[in-house]
């Protein structure tokens, strides 16, 4: 009876990793790890990523896997808890002893497994633009810098083209990136000559649901004789109730636009868009840019996750460039060894699908191009600007004074992420 | 492909005159990196098209470069440390460089000389006549800029059906068909769109949204739209188009539509309409030269609470040089602050209401479950989330099966719908878990928390993780101006009314009918109420429902403000709680107050505190409040309330 039980038991363990897992030989399988939440608040924005990797892994095996083995996805669910992320990253990579892994979304949740990458020495791709300010050797941050979204999009905004806006609004949820963003971005604005008055900071909880007397006070605050835009980096549900209340209270895009670096077309699914024409949002890619790399990767998805009417977005472009660069980086180093891999991963460059090649720098951070987009009624964006080539991203800004010194290179003499001299002094 | 199949196909583009142009340029354009570039730049300066011209420019201008990896020639343009590559020939962005890796093309003297002959007759652009389908294609043009210029031009025609096809272009609605290109205004028909041809405005045929592209505009153009609509819609026969046309122009005229306004104005007999001209006038003429004019315009602008009208009165305050005039818009300026300062706080107010009227809804059902029968139900929350996705269901039925004209009702439908599901979860979960827990408030406490994760996780496999959207219908989209700036929105003021009647209806049942005595009997004492021969367990069933139906409702209405997402349930049960425990557990009444209360002071705190301030405030002091008053507001007396 009790070894019964134990095969029994046994058998339904395998099923279930089985189901985990895609399906590969038990010997000569290269593993990787996928770190995103399934279950609790980030799950919204977090399961397309896992699917993402899913997709991509499949497509890597049938074009015949990587050194001749399979590849092998393994899942776990951190569950939207910042310090499970840290235990579920360390099983990854001590029990399951996976070769990379493709992770993390919220700034926070990458803060708290940094330490297990550096101590393990293991690699981490993190496909979400974020705050920058940070360069580890064992990241790889194929998401955009402030200055390859939050920059950008401001400097387009005070162009002609963008309404010469004079008066700034910036609005976000109270964390770490809103905050860092915004100071990055409060510094360059003083920079341009734009004075304290004529800026309005305002952060509000995760999950702020009544926007009733922020979106009035916005409006007071733009009927002061000058063009005023909102810079928004409100994060995750509290986007729906804040542009539903936007749309309701008539504040029209071409009287105060409304410039969003978190919101794209997976969270414009979940609104109804046709009140909201003309407001902005910032990205390296978008679903509607026409390329055949583009039109390819919207099938792939497409048919992948069986629903013609699935979109696509910028941090699941960031996946894929970031899936394709290492697997690149593996096949020329010749094994996936992390130290290997990382030198092979300078200067990879991959077609990417918003157009342009992307190319990864020594600072661990990727060459993009920056795209302003309008949201159309149908929830897609069209673009209305777009830098002429990539952009090479900064780990540090060079608008906080603090920032500026520290230099970002992990090739020879630097080898640093956060120097203000190379480690190795040239001889 | 076979050799064969290769050759010929090569041959076929080979034939094709418009590569074997491009071919051409790609190699004059080779030539100019030779050792001498003139028979290049002539054989260029001959050609007659427009590629050739621009790289002729390019290297005056000194942007042509030879790349070093292969040789080729191409334009370059530097962008930050690297240099943006493109292609010469076919003006296409192809990467970017390193200076390095790029060598500039060198002129000698003679070459220049030659090179100057460039320019000197720009090419005559031809204009489309200007009827008005002509000018509307020419909106579908490359630029923003000729954008611009197009819809001056439509404007200029005076043609009233202008304004249907510059609205869809201000909205997107405005596409180009695949396949023939032309322009047509798409509104959205179920899942389809059925299109209306721009230049005829006749209605068309229904297609998918795959088949038409956007005309791509920007908010700069936006802002031109609603200026030349402006201007068409001073001539409408309607009444209320005239007033919104005037409207549209308060601070946005130009000195064309001000004369036109004036005309307007002289023969307008509706009173509003000729309120709105005069105004659009007077913020025009505040910016005039005439000193007698502006005097008057700021009396006019004075009597205004519009707060683009303080916005200008703001910017003309600090650019003021004449001291009469400083003088009077000072006292104008001073007006419309105070008034607009008592118009905010009537704001204030009634959104303090309309966030009350949130916070009731979503603990009435609770109110029910934990007032009323002390069930500590934490999936509270998730009955709320099962509301909001049955709405969602049902609108998408609607979008799918009815006809388009039913869609707006779509929301009445899915309040019973939302009820019923909701209702029925309620139930099955009474019967299946907290039944056999009646009596040990901590298990029930985790064994509904545990089910509010696993309903999340339910929901979350059926429908996906991300939000689904949940339209607003149109009598629920926007709202009207009570007064300068004091908006009144329709969805708010729908979720005001419809709480009350909940609440009405609520408390109807409990006072007024049988099952509303038995409810009563049960949670007053079990026993004596079994013994008189009511099913307890019967009434507990059905007061569990109760409570988890109205929850539902409570999801349909709040899918309309916020998010459809499995985490729907978490924002509101912390909330619910607060209201049911501040109010006085068992108490329908006590719940109105609290949550009133609780709604108001968070909006009158918001303004000086900030969102996340403001909510510790309350929560603080709600703290304090039950230390003082463990019972709540309103607590129940009596002998049933120690059993």
């Amino acid at each position: 009876m009790g070894v019964t039980s134990k095969v029994l038991g046994g058998v339904a363990a395998a099923a279930i990793s089985a189901a985990l897992t895609v399906p590969a030989l038990a010997q000569g399988t290269i593993k990787v790890g996928v770190l995103h939440s399934l279950s609790g608040t980030m799950a919204i924005s977090e399961t397309t990523l896992k699917d993402t990797i899913l997709m991509m892994v499949e497509d890597q095996n049938r074009k015949g896997g990587l050194l001749g083995k399979k590849l092998e996805a393994v899942v776990v669910d951190p569950a939207s808890n910042w310090p499970l992320f840290a235990e579920k990253a360390r099983e990854l990579v001590q029990k399951e002893k996976v070769a990379v892994v493709f992770g993390c979304w919220t700034s926070v949740s990458r803060k708290s497994v940094l330490p297990v990458f550096e101590e393990l020495n293991s690699l981490l791709f993190y496909p979400v633009q974020y705050e920058g300010e940070e360069s580890s050797r064992n990241v790889f941050y194929t998401g955009a810098a402030p200055n390859q979204q939050a920059i950008p999009a401001v400097e387009y905004l005070m162009s002609k083209e963008g309404g010469e806006v004079k008066r700034w609004v910036l609005a976000g949820t109270d964390y770490v990136y809103p905050r860092t963003t915004n100071k990055i971005l409060e510094a360059f604005l003083k920079a341009k000559g734009v004075s304290a008055d004529d800026i309005m900071i305002n952060y509000t909880p995760f999950g702020h649901s009544d926007w009733q007397t922020i979106v009035a006070d916005i409006k007071k605050f733009a009927s002061a004789g000058k063009k005023t835009a909102v810079v928004s980096t409100v994060n995750g549900d509290a986007n729906v109730p804040f542009y539903k209340e936007l749309a309701n209270a008539g504040i029209k895009a071409s009287d105060i636009p409304v410039v969003a670096f978190s919101v794209g077309e997976e969270e414009l699914a979940g609104i109804d868009t046709k009140n909201l024409v003309g407001h902005l949002a910032a990205w390296n890619y978008f679903q509607s840019v026409k390329n055949p790399t583009n039109d390819a990767f919207i099938k792939q998805w497409q048919t992948f996750i069986k629903n013609p009417k699935r979109v696509t977005n910028d941090p699941m472009e960031a996946h894929y460039i970031g899936f394709k660069m290492w697997v690149q980086a593996v096949q020329q180093a010749g094994s996936t060894d992390v130290d290997a891999v990382r030198q092979a991963m300078y200067g990879q460059k991959v077609k990417a699908p918003g157009g342009f090649t992307s190319v990864m720098n020594t600072n661990h951070h990727l060459s993009k191009p920056v795209y302003i987009g309008e949201i159309r009624p149908d929830g897609q964006f069209n673009v209305v600007w777009k830098t002429k080539g990539p952009v090479k991203a900064d780990a540090w800004s060079k608008y906080i004074p603090e920032s500026a010194k520290l230099t970002a290179d992990w090739s020879y003499p630097w080898v640093c992420g956060n120097c203000e001299k190379p480690k190795f002094a040239a001889n | 492909m076979n050799p064969l199949k290769r050759f010929v196909l090569s041959g076929l583009i080979w034939l094709l005159p418009a590569t074997g142009l491009a071919q051409d340029l790609a190699a004059l354009l080779a030539g100019l990196a030779d050792a001498d570039p003139k028979p290049a730049i002539e054989a260029l300066l001959k050609s007659d098209d427009a590629k050739s011209k621009a790289a002729l420019t390019a290297l005056a201008e000194g942007r042509l470069f030879k790349r070093l990896a292969d040789g080729a020639v191409v334009s370059a343009e530097k962008d930050g440390p690297m240099y943006v590559v493109t292609n010469a020939a076919s003006g296409e962005i192809e990467d970017m460089a390193k200076e390095e890796e790029l060598e500039p093309i060198g002129l000698d003297d003679d070459a220049k000389a030659l090179l100057a002959h460039l320019g000197t007759a720009p090419a005559d652009r031809k204009e489309a006549p200007l009827d008005f389908a002509g000018a509307v294609n020419a909106l579908n043009a490359e630029s923003f800029s000729e954008k611009a210029k197009a819809i001056e031009r439509l404007t200029q025609l005076g043609d009233g059906r202008a304004v249907p096809v510059l609205q869809a272009l201000a909205d997107g609605r405005l596409f180009t068909r695949r396949g023939d290109g032309a322009l047509v205004i798409g509104d959205r028909a179920g899942n389809d769109l059925r299109l209306t041809a721009a230049t005829t405005l006749e209605r068309g045929d229904v297609v998918k949204p795959g088949a038409i592209e956007p005309v791509v505009i920007n908010n700069n153009l936006r802002n031109v739209v609603r200026e030349a609509v402006g201007r068409l819609g001073l001539v409408s026969p309607d009444a209320a188009a005239r007033r919104n046309a005037a409207d549209a122009l308060i601070g946005a005229a130009t000195p064309e539509a001000v004369t036109l306004l004036r005309e307007a104005a002289a023969k307008e007999k509706d009173r509003a309409a000729r309120a709105a001209m005069m105004l659009a006038i007077a913020a025009s003429d505040l910016n005039g030269a005439d000193k007698a004019l502006r005097l008057a315009a700021l009396d006019v602008l004075s009597a205004s609470t519009d707060l683009r009208v303080r916005s200008l009165l703001q910017a003309r305050l600090a650019a003021e040089t004449d001291p009469e005039i400083k003088v009077a818009l000072d006292k104008a300026f001073a007006g419309v602050q105070r008034k607009l300062m008592v118009i905010g706080v009537a704001e204030n107010l009634f959104q303090g209401v309309s966030l009350g009227s949130v916070l009731l809804l979503a603990a009435i059902g609770l109110a029910i479950t934990f007032g009323v029968m002390g069930v500590i139900n934490m999936a509270h929350g998730e009955m709320i989330m099962l509301g909001a996705y049955t709405t969602f269901v049902v609108q998408e039925l609607f979008r799918a099966w009815m006809p388009p004209s039913w869609f707006d009702y779509y929301l009445l439908y899915a309040i019973p719908a939302g009820f019923a599901a909701a209702g029925l979860a309620g139930i099955a979960l009474e019967r299946s878990v907290i039944r056999f827990l009646y009596g040990r408030p901590l298990e029930t406490l985790l064994a509904t928390w545990g089910i509010s994760l696993v309903l999340q996780q339910l929901v979350r496999t059926l429908f996906g993780a991300p939000n689904k959207e949940v339209a607003n219908p149109a009598w629920m989209t926007g709202g009207f101006e009570l007064t300068g700036g004091f908006l009144v929105v329709y969805n708010r003021l729908y979720i005001v009314v419809f709480c009350f009647i909940v609440l009405a209806a609520i408390a109807v049942i409990l006072r007024h009918t049988t099952f509303g005595l038995n409810m009563r009997a049960v949670t007053q004492n079990r026993d004596m109420a079994s013994a008189m021969g009511i099913r307890a367990g019967r009434v507990d069933m059905l007061t569990f429902g109760l409570g988890s139906g109205v929850a539902g409702m409570a999801g349909v209405a709040l899918s309309q403000i916020g998010n459809v997402s499995p985490n729907l349930g978490q924002i509101y049960i912390v909330d619910s709680f607060m209201v049911v425990v501040f109010g006085g557990v068992g108490n329908l009444f006590g719940t109105l107050i609290g949550a009133m209360t609780l709604g108001v002071a968070n909006k009158l705190l918001e303004p000086f505190a900030g969102a996340v301030l403001g909510k510790i405030a309350v929560l603080v002091a709600i703290i304090l409040f039950i230390q003082k008053r463990p019972r709540g507001l309103f607590a129940l007396k009596g002998r049933a309330v120690e059993a």
